[in-house]
């Protein structure tokens, strides 16, 4: 993928649907996430935005920063409006109300949106296989509402509702692996990505789009505002997240996993946490807890990745 | 077209529905409402209703699964009842403000707890402050009438909000009634193809559910305070019109001998019936009594609830709902508070009753009236009593 990196800019398309203006923090790694992610999908695409930092940007009576027909209800419906959208589409078409062909619809949320409050939402309309993507734009804690810890927030990040102390380290659990709770869904399309490798990312999103049935694409968006980062670096964060191992980039096709990338190794989880403000507590022991952690479901996710391949070339023949 | 069938309620309003034609119906089971959404997952399995049937995975997905459905221009049905309307909450909200004309059938039942699966109002009482317009039936072939006329008041372009049908658990959900079926191409007539002004699509984008700073919110809401109260008129003109062809006329209060008596009860829902036998008995015996009914909850009907009442010396308010620690019925506290600024007004007495699926006979009904005219004379004090309780 790497060496293509000089030649595909020429080839993605200019014009955006997610467009300047928003309300985002300087160096939003959501923000510009949203923005390759709804680039890579033309315009014939309708838009399904839960609450949170994504939707309060963009959206403020009278204005919005979307081409898109959008729209925008609560915190934890978005995977049932989406499904409800694509329903109504479906009876209309079939009944003859004339409306434009091959209508996407795309929903997505923050990692509150996906892995706790909407889960269930989401949950619902991956069993029945409705015919949309989800995306979920993950920065790792409630970050529109100040920076509160969720499932997806990693194990010793300090937030405000997980705050490091005297007798706490931060985030007391292992961030929940929303992937894989799609994965477990039988659908079609699971794959994750982030703003850091943009080409990758709007591929995915592309694929997702394109793979009949409910997709699901799990971006890591750096939030400098939240992760007490420099908003100068973001890219180079969620690069780091991708090269140590604390995000693996994968996708899954009808079950069988792929790595995106071919890393020759692991970069030490130090490299990525040090650039953060909210690890800045953590003791080297507590730093080799979760090495020792990323390294462990990392293997797996190589190990499936391997069966995958296999699978593949049994099938070639 | 005027053939009397012996249909159970619930598989009648989901024949009506069947009549409007809709595209989607998303819905989530409970007691007593699910007879009307098995029967419309039967028709679309067997082909007779052309429509995506979403079985979602909770009420509140079902509601927002509705929200998107019509704002993609869809005709929307779902159907709920006590703990699903109570879980759909703030989806129910959303609807109406973003004037998304869905339509919901709500089979009335007890809020828990403790869990009671049987008919009150606390449910639709929970959901009086939505901005929903809310229409009660008495009997099947309301339910029936009620439900097509539905979609029209709410597809209506001055109109574009969402409509609750209620009709009482058990009480009228399962009980076989003669209905009579409106004819399709009567009903076809009656209601055109929905044709949502501003849907989300491709070829002409909308930002539908922007945030609104406070700048803009309270207009915002104004506005929709405007438009629920317009409704009024477009309401009785589809009622009209409904008369017009099927010859049922509806009305926001309906009045049973209810001109130049002294005593008048007021009712809403299933019990109206039975309460009508117990004015009839009453009127029999030469008393001056006379009952009012109340059909539309919302938007609330003021002009003709003043005109069907003012001239009266008692008026009693019979509610199947508490507001608990307040004034107790909340019919009868509305209706206070519609006629206290009248210079001639009735005394209003309120009392609570049928909670939970209580039955409440024609002998009942007699006492009511005849301990709220002693309570009229002689004072209480107490804001409400709560009829047949054991203390």
């Amino acid at each position: 993928m790497e060496k293509y990196a000089v030649y595909v800019p020429r080839l993605v398309k200019k014009k955006d649907n997610f467009a300047p203006g928003h309300r985002a923090c300087i160096g939003c790694g959501e923000a510009l996430a949203v923005r390759m992610a709804f680039k890579a999908v033309g315009n014939n695409v309708i838009a399904v935005s839960a609450t949170g930092c994504m939707e309060i940007v963009a959206s403020q009576l009278p204005f919005t920063s979307w081409h898109l027909p959008w729209i925008h209800t609560l915190f934890e419906n978005t995977a049932a409006v989406a499904s409800g959208i694509e329903a109504g589409y479906k009876a209309m078409k079939r009944k003859g109300v004339p409306l434009p062909d091959n209508t996407k619809v795309i929903a997505y949320g923050g990692d509150g949106a996906t892995s706790d409050i909407g889960l269930q939402a989401l949950s619902g309309a991956m069993e029945r296989g409705h015919d949309f993507t989800y995306i979920c734009f993950d920065n790792e804690a409630y970050m529109n509402t100040g920076i509160q810890r969720s499932s997806a927030t990693p194990f010793g990040a300090a937030t405000t509702t997980s705050p490091a102390g005297k007798k706490s380290t931060g985030q007391f659990s292992w961030k929940k692996n929303m992937p894989a709770i799609a994965v477990a869904h039988d659908i079609p399309y699971v794959a994750t990505a982030t703003h850091g490798y943009p080409f990758d990312l709007m591929e995915k999103v592309r694929k997702a789009v394109a793979t009949p049935g409910l997709s699901y694409v799990h971006v890591l968006s750096v939030c400098p505002t939240g992760w007490r980062s420099a908003t100068d670096t973001v890219n180079r964060q969620a690069r780091l997240a991708v090269q140590t191992g604390m995000f693996p980039l994968y996708e899954v096709e009808n079950g069988v996993y792929k790595m995106s990338l071919d890393l020759p190794g692991l970069r030490p989880v130090k490299d990525y946490l040090k650039m953060q403000g909210r690890f800045r507590h953590l003791s080297d022991e507590l730093i080799a807890q979760i090495q020792a952690r990323v390294e462990l479901e990392y293997n797996k996710i190589l190990e499936k990745a391997k069966d995958g391949s296999k699978r593949a070339k049994s099938k070639g023949r | 077209m005027t053939t009397r069938i012996g249909v159970e309620v619930s598989i009648a309003v989901a024949d009506a529905v069947k009549l409007a034609n809709p595209d989607v119906v998303a819905a989530y089971p409970i007691t007593p409402q699910t007879h009307i959404v098995e029967h419309l997952a039967e028709l679309v399995a067997n082909g007779e209703l052309d429509a995506e049937y979403i079985p979602v995975e909770s009420e509140h997905s079902a509601m927002s699964a509705c929200l998107g459905s019509a704002a993609a221009g869809a005709r929307t049905f779902t159907a709920t009842s006590s703990q699903g309307l109570a879980l759909m909450n703030e989806v129910v909200y959303v609807a109406s403000s973003m004037r998304l004309p869905i339509i919901m059938s709500v089979a009335n039942r007890a809020l828990s707890s403790p869990l009671s699966i049987w008919c009150d109002h606390s449910d639709m009482m929970s959901v009086r402050d939505t901005g929903w317009i809310q229409i009660i039936t008495e009997n099947g072939q309301q339910a029936v009438d009620n439900t097509i006329c539905a979609f029209r008041i709410g597809e209506d372009r001055r109109v574009l909000l969402p409509v609750m049908v209620h009709l009482d658990g058990f009480n009228l959900t399962h009980v076989i009634e003669p209905i009579i079926f409106p004819g399709q191409e009567e009903v076809d007539r009656f209601l055109p193809p929905n044709n949502y002004p501003l849907p989300l699509n491709p070829d002409r984008p909308v930002a539908m559910g922007d945030f609104a700073p406070p700048a803009i919110f309270t207009e915002a809401k104004w506005a929709q305070e405007v438009n629920i109260r317009n409704s009024m008129k477009p309401i009785l003109e589809v009622w009209d019109e409904f008369n017009r062809i099927f010859g049922r006329q509806y009305a926001p209060v309906e009045k049973y001998h209810s001109d130049g008596a002294r005593v008048i009860l007021m009712t809403m829902g299933s019990v109206s019936e039975t309460a009508s036998v117990a004015v009839d008995e009453l009127r029999g015996a030469g008393q001056e009594v006379g009952q009012v009914r109340l059909r539309l909850w919302r938007p609330f009907p003021f002009d003709a609830l003043r005109r069907a009442v003012s001239g009266a010396d008692v008026l009693i308010v019979m509610d199947r709902a508490i507001s608990l620690g307040g004034p107790g019925g909340p019919v009868a506290s509305e209706v206070k508070a519609a006629l206290y600024n009248l210079p001639e007004k009735p005394r209003v007495v309120s009392f609570v009753a049928g909670l939970g699926g209580r039955d409440i006979t024609v002998t009942d009904f007699k006492n009511i009236i005849k301990r709220g005219v002693e309570i009229a004379a002689g004072g209480s004090p107490n804001e409400y009593e709560i009829y047949g309780v054991r203390e």
